[in-house]
């Protein structure tokens, strides 16, 4: 069945292919990283910190610099056990495909990443790895890169990410020049300096557009389900566990600094509110399994980020707790969704039915991350949605709609697990689904220890409570605070919610084909959305391109040059009456009789210039105006610049010379007309430079530069040809620049001179 | 061109401009001249070969492709200012052998400036010579 099944990403083959070593190994590096976080658990819950790095940029106070505290403790550790899993399963589910190596190498640079972006103890480290997740999940959600959807998500998801990264790392930079520091550590102690510095609002909204971006928040929410035409292992690590959380990082990191003001707290609970309850509509809408786990996945991240915009420490004690209990179930519910695809080719719930009969261990895995997601006891996701309760009503703001929006947005959860759980396991089997397979163990062992995991706290909550929850609570709050997890609390108003939500949930799955149609006909008529409106966004942006190209990039020489030398005659002319140099009183100097015959070439060289008729007489007309120049160049005592000009000139004679026959006959009917008007903007080009130049003589020379040189020329230099010393010693890096500019200028001339050959030659 | 007076003063002149080059650009240090001028006298020598010759004779004169030869220029410009490492100081320090004599009274000195001046020189040479090579190909 397998090999006879393409799956959705398209590829088939089951011949032994390169790179399968590094799926059978890959799994070991996240797993060491786990084992050694795991070992220093009882130093983190004993309120321990570790902080280690070295200076980067001395200058500005950069350095590279890790931070562990009970936050970035926590994520690390989701970061690394869920990728051992996920290595685990995408070791099975990518076996055949033919470019592994290029997939763990994404992989693995998105792991390092995220690790860094949580470890990291200084702003500018942080925003590096920052930049490293959004490359690298732009990477891999592009990894079947024939897929033109594939490449158009990859796309979006990068441009949208890194539109919130240029506003976090401005927000960031701000950030620092106010709390006076990179060092994390230094900003964590400056929260009310920063909350009472004029530019904490700047400093706030650009933040969080970076972390909204990244964590899919309304209005940037529409890349994240398009993402989902990642491979499936990438949608279960980057889309459940990790990539998205990475914003939800950034608010619990800032929270200490940035929360406790109300911009803080009316913003996070807005959006996220508006984020979750958007995502459950749009949830209930679909069919196909994935993409319903993605929305679910929205639901998750904004009320996380409702959570975090309350400093209530009941809230934020859901928000941690709902984090670790999210990374299990959604992680093994993707795998799950992975493997139906995998078996029967499909993951439309319209086409798949009665798996349950012969998928005995995945049924067994996806009912218990199902349950877990829908907060049924005894699982974890029961204890994450009490406490989400309890939060939503210590909620200060708006407790009433925080409940509400919780209670909906669960209801929906419930309802979403009963559709990925319930209905392609034992639904009545459609006809044409052909008999099916269990999966082989590598696919469906991580999702049922995921899941397993998910009950195992259940059971036992003060398993993460002491050692997760806690700590990272503390960090974010700023106290140490003590929290108790536990699955039954007595009969109160969460347990009463709870209630609510399973009556509502199951009403809306029972209901849900009529939720369906009545939904299908409000989407139809909303206005539009966003993913619409981003696409006339980038046409915009993509005709605008086109139009100024079009005036600015014509191709015509001649123009560019009008372009140039009137804007720096306006810019010139400007700076001279602005700065009152302008007129001038300059005394003529007396010139004797070589200086004369001088000038004169320049000067009949440059009318020459003007109104020759051909081509090559104007050529050589400017070669004796340079001879002129090169003359003065001479009388000034400057040989050095002389003999540069003479040389330049005539070399240049001879490469005009040769190009002229190639070049194509402009305005072949009309021979004079642009005469009058290029030499008059070249002329007056030429007296505004004259007159400048005077202007910057006028003003006496400030000249240490100059005599250090002539003081130091002979002694440190050994030479007393101060140009040629510059050149080859004081300033050699410039040179060595220099002569690159040269080489690459004349590769690339002759590259383009090549192509035009050929392009002749045909 | 297909001159004989060009084409017998040409071979008596590229080897006097090509010396003078050399000249040029071993004076620079103290007088006018210098790897960049030394490279643009160098290259006009064999502009007037081929102008003489043609180019395809030029080209052979030179024996190696002109871009390679620019490629070697930088190359060994980098190495020298690379040398400055094993004193320690920064990249493109100039580093200074006294041969005979002592600093105060002179005496002959090599340095690594003069290796970066011969990268610029041959960097200078091949570029232009591309171009003009390039140029010249029948299109």
């Amino acid at each position: 069945m397998m090999g006879a099944v393409s799956d959705r990403e398209g590829r088939v083959s089951e011949q032994a292919t390169p790179g399968r070593w590094i799926s059978l190994i890959s799994p070991i590096a996240p797993a060491i990283v786990t084992i050694i976080l795991m070992a220093h658990m009882p130093d983190i819950s004993a309120g321990k910190e570790f902080s280690f790095g070295v200076t980067w940029v001395a200058a500005l106070g950069i350095s590279l610099r890790f931070y562990i505290d009970g936050l970035s403790f926590l994520f690390a550790l989701l970061i690394s056990g869920i990728g051992v899993f996920v290595a685990i399963y995408a070791a099975a589910y990518m076996r055949g495909d033919p470019d592994l190596r290029r997939f763990y190498g994404y992989l693995y640079l998105f792991m390092v990443g995220m690790l860094g972006l949580v470890l990291a103890g200084d702003l500018i480290t942080l925003f590096v790895f920052w930049e490293i997740t959004t490359i690298s999940s732009y990477l891999l959600i592009s990894y079947n890169n024939t897929s033109a959807i594939a490449r158009r998500s990859a796309l979006q998801a990068l441009l949208i990410t890194t539109l919130g990264g240029l506003c976090l790392l401005v927000g960031l930079l701000l950030l620092a020049s106010v709390a006076g520091s990179f060092d994390l550590l230094q900003i964590l102690a400056a929260g009310k300096t920063v909350r009472a510095n004029p530019l904490y609002l700047p400093i706030l909204i650009l933040i969080l557009i970076g972390a909204f971006c990244k964590s899919a928040q309304l209005p940037f929410h529409f890349w994240l389900p398009n993402a989902m035409a990642a491979p499936t292992p990438v949608s279960a690590y980057l889309h459940s566990a990790t990539m998205v959380k990475a914003g939800i990082y950034l608010l619990a990191r800032m929270h200490p600094v940035l929360a406790h003001t109300e911009y803080w707290e009316w913003i996070l609970t807005c959006t996220g509110a508006a984020t979750a309850a958007v995502a459950a509509l749009a949830a209930l809408r679909q069919t196909d399994l994935k993409l319903a786990l993605a929305y679910t996945t929205l639901i998750a991240l904004g009320t996380l980020t409702m959570f975090l915009g309350s400093d209530a420490s009941a809230a934020v004690a859901a928000a941690i707790t709902f984090l670790i209990v999210h990374s299990f179930y959604k992680a093994a519910l993707f795998m799950v969704v992975g493997i139906i695809d995998k078996q029967t080719g499909t993951r439309s719930l319209n086409k798949l039915g009665g798996l349950g009969h012969s998928m005995h261990i995945t049924v067994i895995a996806a009912s218990a991350a199902a349950l877990s997601m829908g907060g049924f006891p005894p699982f974890l996701g029961f204890i994450g949605k009490e406490l989400k309760y309890e939060g939503a009503l210590a909620v200060a703001s708006e407790p009433a709609l925080v409940a509400t929006v919780a209670v909906f947005v669960n209801a929906v959860t419930v309802t979403v697990s009963g559709m990925v759980a319930i209905k392609p396991f034992w639904k009545k089997k459609p006809q044409h689904l052909p008999s099916v397979q269990e999966a082989p163990i590598g696919l469906w062992i991580s999702p049922l220890i995921l899941s397993g995991l998910g009950l195992t706290f259940g059971l036992a909550p003060d398993l993460i409570g002491g050692g997760l929850v806690e700590p990272a609570l503390s960090v974010i709050l700023g106290i140490p605070e003590t929290i108790k997890l536990k699955l039954w609390h007595g009969i109160n108003i969460p347990l009463l919610m709870s209630i609510l939500t399973f009556v509502l949930g199951v009403i809306m799955y029972l209901g849900l084909r009529h939720m369906r149609a009545w939904l299908a006909w409000d989407f139809r008529h909303a206005p539009t959305n966003a993913d619409e409106i981003w696409d006339k966004c980038l046409d915009l942006l993509k005709a605008f391109a086109a139009l100024q190209t079009r005036i600015l990039q014509n191709g015509i020489m001649r123009r560019y040059l009008t372009v140039i030398f009137t804007t720096v005659s306006l810019v010139l002319a400007y700076a001279l009456i602005r700065g009152g140099q302008f007129p001038l009183e300059y005394a003529w100097p007396r010139l004797n009789l070589k200086e004369w015959a001088a000038l004169l070439l320049t000067v009949g060289g440059a009318y020459m210039a003007g109104s020759a008729r051909k081509p090559l007489i104007a050529i050589c007309a400017l070669g004796a105006l340079g001879v002129g120049v090169a003359l003065i160049y001479l009388f000034l005592g400057a040989p050095d610049v002389a003999i540069t000009q003479l040389l330049v000139e005539t070399l240049y004679l001879v490469l005009v010379a040769a190009i002229l026959p190639r070049l194509p006959v402009f305005n072949p009917g009309r021979k004079v007309i642009f005469r009058p008007r290029d030499a008059t903007l070249g002329a007056i080009l030429g007296l505004l430079v004259t007159f400048s130049l005077l202007a910057v003589l006028q003003t006496p020379l400030d000249s240490p530069t100059t005599e250090f040189f002539e003081k130091t020329s002979v002694p440190e230099a050994h030479g007393r040809n101060i140009v040629n010393v510059i050149l080859v010693d004081f300033r050699a890096l410039d040179t060595f620049g220099e002569i690159i500019v040269v080489f690459t200028a004349a590769v690339a001339a002759v590259t383009l001179l090549g192509h035009q050959l050929r392009r002749g030659k045909q | 061109m297909n001159s004989l007076i060009l084409q017998t003063a040409t071979r008596v002149l590229v080897a006097l401009i090509l010396v003078f080059s050399i000249y040029m650009l071993l004076r620079g240090h103290n007088y006018p001249g210098g790897g960049f001028i030394a490279g643009l006298i160098a290259a006009s020598a064999f502009v007037l070969f081929a102008m003489a010759w043609g180019m395809e004779a030029a080209q052979s004169a030179l024996k190696i492709p002109p871009s390679n030869l620019a490629a070697f220029g930088v190359f060994i410009a980098a190495i020298s200012g690379m040398l400055a490492l094993f004193s320690g100081e920064a990249p493109f320090s100039g580093q200074w052998l006294q041969v005979t004599g002592d600093k105060n009274s002179g005496g002959l000195t090599l340095s690594n400036v003069l290796i970066f001046d011969i990268g610029v020189y041959l960097a200078v040479l091949g570029a232009v010579l591309t171009l003009i090579f390039a140029l010249e190909e029948p299109g």
